[in-house]
C-alpha cells in the first residue's frame, strides 16, 4: 500500500504522541484487516475496535429469550448470523435442530406477511428502518436494536480515546447533523469502507486531534447527507422509541436502545412471564465482552482459535465473518492489536 | 457477490437498478440479481446505482464510486481465493 495519504499520516503524526482510534463499525474493522491497515499506519497512531458488530453485542439474556419463544412453539426469524450465536443452553440453530420454527432471513419483506412469527430484530440504525417498515405492517417484533451514540459515549468515560471513526452507513440514515449534538467529546470523522477512505478519514482525524478541534467532518458526503435518509428515520419515528438497552460487556447504557410504540406488537411485554424465568450466565473464560469494548485483543482470550474457531463459536465475537473483531482476526491470521 | 449480499448487517453494497415496478426493484450487483425494496428513496429509476441493505436501498450513489467498490471486492476475492489456495498446498 503505497499511498501518499500514509506519507501526510506519517508526517503528521511524527509531530504527535500516542494517538488512540476508534472505529464502531464492523465494516470498517473488517476493511482495518483485510488490508492490514494497522500494520502500515506509524507505530503511534493505534486502532482500536469497538462495539460494531450486531450479533457481538446482543446481550445473551436476549438471545435466550428467543431461543425460550422458539422452544415454546413460537415461531420466529432472525437475520443470518444471529442463529448461530451461542446463548446459554444453545443457539437458534441449535434450537431449529430440536424441531422448532426458526427462520433466517435476508430481507424482512420475506417474513412481512407472516403475522404469527416474532422477528428478533438486531443491529444498528442502518438495519432500523427495516424493523419500523415491519412494525408498520403489523408484526410482531423482539427489538434488540442499539443506537450507536449513547455507547460511544459511555466508552468515552471508560477508557482514553483521542478520536472516533464514525459508521459511515449508520450514517446514511441517521445523516452527519446528529453527530455534533451527541454530547461525544471527541473529534469525529465518518468514513466510507474503501481503504483510501478510510486512510483519508484517520488523517482528517489526526490534524483535528492534533489541533484540539472537538468536531464532527462528514468525509462520506457521497452517501451520507446532512439529514441522512428523512423517510427511513419517519419510519423509525412513527414506530419505535428510545428505551435502555442491554448491550453484551457493557451492560445497561441509557437510550441506548429502541422498543415498539405500539405494545401489542412488542414481543418482550407480550412474552414476560416466559422470560422472568430465564437465567443467563456467559462462558466465564470468553472475553468477547471486553473484547468489544476494544479493551483486548482476540488473542488475549484463552479460547481463541482452539476451542472457540468460526466453525464452534463459544462466543459472539467468533460469528459473524465479516463484522465479529475474533472471527475477523481468526481470518486473516493476524492480531488485531499489531 | 452473494456473500457480501447476505452475511453483512452494517455494510452495504451499491448495484444498479435493472426494473422497477413500484417500491420494487430488481438490482443487479457484479452479475448477482435481486430483488431490492425501494421504500426508503423517493424516485428511483432504471440504471440508477443505489446502495443496498439488507434487501431495502437506502442511498443513492454515483457510478463511479459503486465501480470503484466492485474493483475492490474483485481485488479481496482473489486475495482470499490465492490464500485458501496456498492453504490446501
Amino acid at each position: 500500500m503505497k499511498s501518499p495519504l500514509l506519507k501526510d499520516i506519517e508526517k503528521i503524526a511524527a509531530e504527535m504522541g500516542e494517538v488512540r482510534l476508534m472505529e464502531v463499525c464492523g465494516g470498517h474493522t473488517n476493511t482495518v484487516m483485510r488490508y492490514g491497515l494497522r500494520e502500515v499506519l506509524p507505530k503511534n497512531i493505534r486502532l482500536i475496535s469497538g462495539p460494531g458488530c450486531p450479533v457481538c453485542v446482543t446481550s445473551q439474556r436476549d438471545i435466550d429469550s428467543m431461543v425460550e419463544l422458539a422452544l415454546s412453539g413460537v415461531k420466529v426469524a432472525t437475520y443470518g448470523d444471529m442463529i448461530n450465536v451461542p446463548g446459554t443452553k444453545m443457539s437458534l440453530v441449535d434450537a431449529q435442530n430440536l424441531g422448532a420454527d426458526v427462520r433466517m432471513v435476508y430481507s424482512i419483506d420475506q417474513i412481512i406477511d407472516e403475522k404469527d412469527r416474532i422477528f428478533f430484530a438486531v443491529g444498528f440504525e442502518t438495519t432500523t428502518p427495516m424493523t419500523a417498515k415491519l412494525l408498520a405492517a403489523g408484526i410482531t417484533v423482539f427489538c434488540a436494536h442499539k443506537v450507536m451514540p449513547p455507547a460511544m459515549r459511555a466508552l468515552t468515560r471508560e477508557m482514553r480515546l483521542d478520536g472516533f471513526i464514525d459508521p459511515g452507513h449508520v450514517s446514511a440514515i441517521i445523516g452527519s447533523d446528529i453527530w455534533g449534538t451527541m454530547d461525544i467529546p471527541l473529534p469525529q470523522v465518518i468514513s466510507g469502507f474503501k481503504p483510501d477512505q478510510l486512510l483519508h478519514a484517520i488523517l482528517i482525524l489526526l490534524r483535528l486531534i492534533k489541533n484540539k478541534e472537538v468536531e464532527v467532518v462528514n468525509d462520506y458526503p457521497e452517501v451520507v447527507f446532512p439529514g441522512g435518509n428523512p423517510i427511513a428515520r419517519q419510519m423509525i419515528k412513527e414506530t419505535l422509541k428510545p428505551v435502555d438497552a442491554e448491550w453484551r460487556g457493557m451492560g445497561t447504557i441509557p437510550l441506548s436502545g429502541l422498543a415498539p410504540i405500539d405494545e401489542r406488537l412488542d414481543a418482550r411485554l407480550i412474552y414476560a412471564d416466559l422470560f422472568r424465568s430465564i437465567v443467563s450466565v456467559e462462558n466465564p473464560k470468553c472475553r468477547c465482552g471486553e473484547i468489544v469494548r476494544g479493551l483486548v485483543e482476540p488473542r488475549q482470550c484463552p479460547l481463541f482459535g482452539t476451542v472457540c474457531t468460526p466453525e464452534h463459536p463459544q462466543g459472539a465475537c467468533m460469528v459473524s465473518e465479516s463484522e465479529g473483531a475474533c472471527a475477523i482476526a481468526y481470518k486473516y491470521g493476524k492480531s488485531l492489536a499489531e | 457477490m452473494t456473500f457480501y449480499l447476505e452475511n453483512r448487517m452494517c455494510l452495504a453494497i451499491p448495484g444498479q437498478v435493472e426494473s422497477v415496478v413500484e417500491k420494487k426493484a430488481t438490482v443487479n450487483f457484479g452479475g448477482v440479481k435481486r430483488q431490492v425494496d425501494l421504500s426508503f428513496l423517493l424516485d428511483t429509476q432504471v440504471a440508477d446505482w443505489v446502495l443496498v441493505h439488507v434487501g431495502f436501498a437506502i442511498q443513492k450513489v454515483d457510478e463511479e464510486s459503486a465501480r470503484e467498490t466492485y474493483r475492490l471486492l474483485a481485488d479481496s476475492r482473489q486475495e482470499e481465493l490465492e490464500a485458501e489456495l496456498r492453504q490446501s498446498l
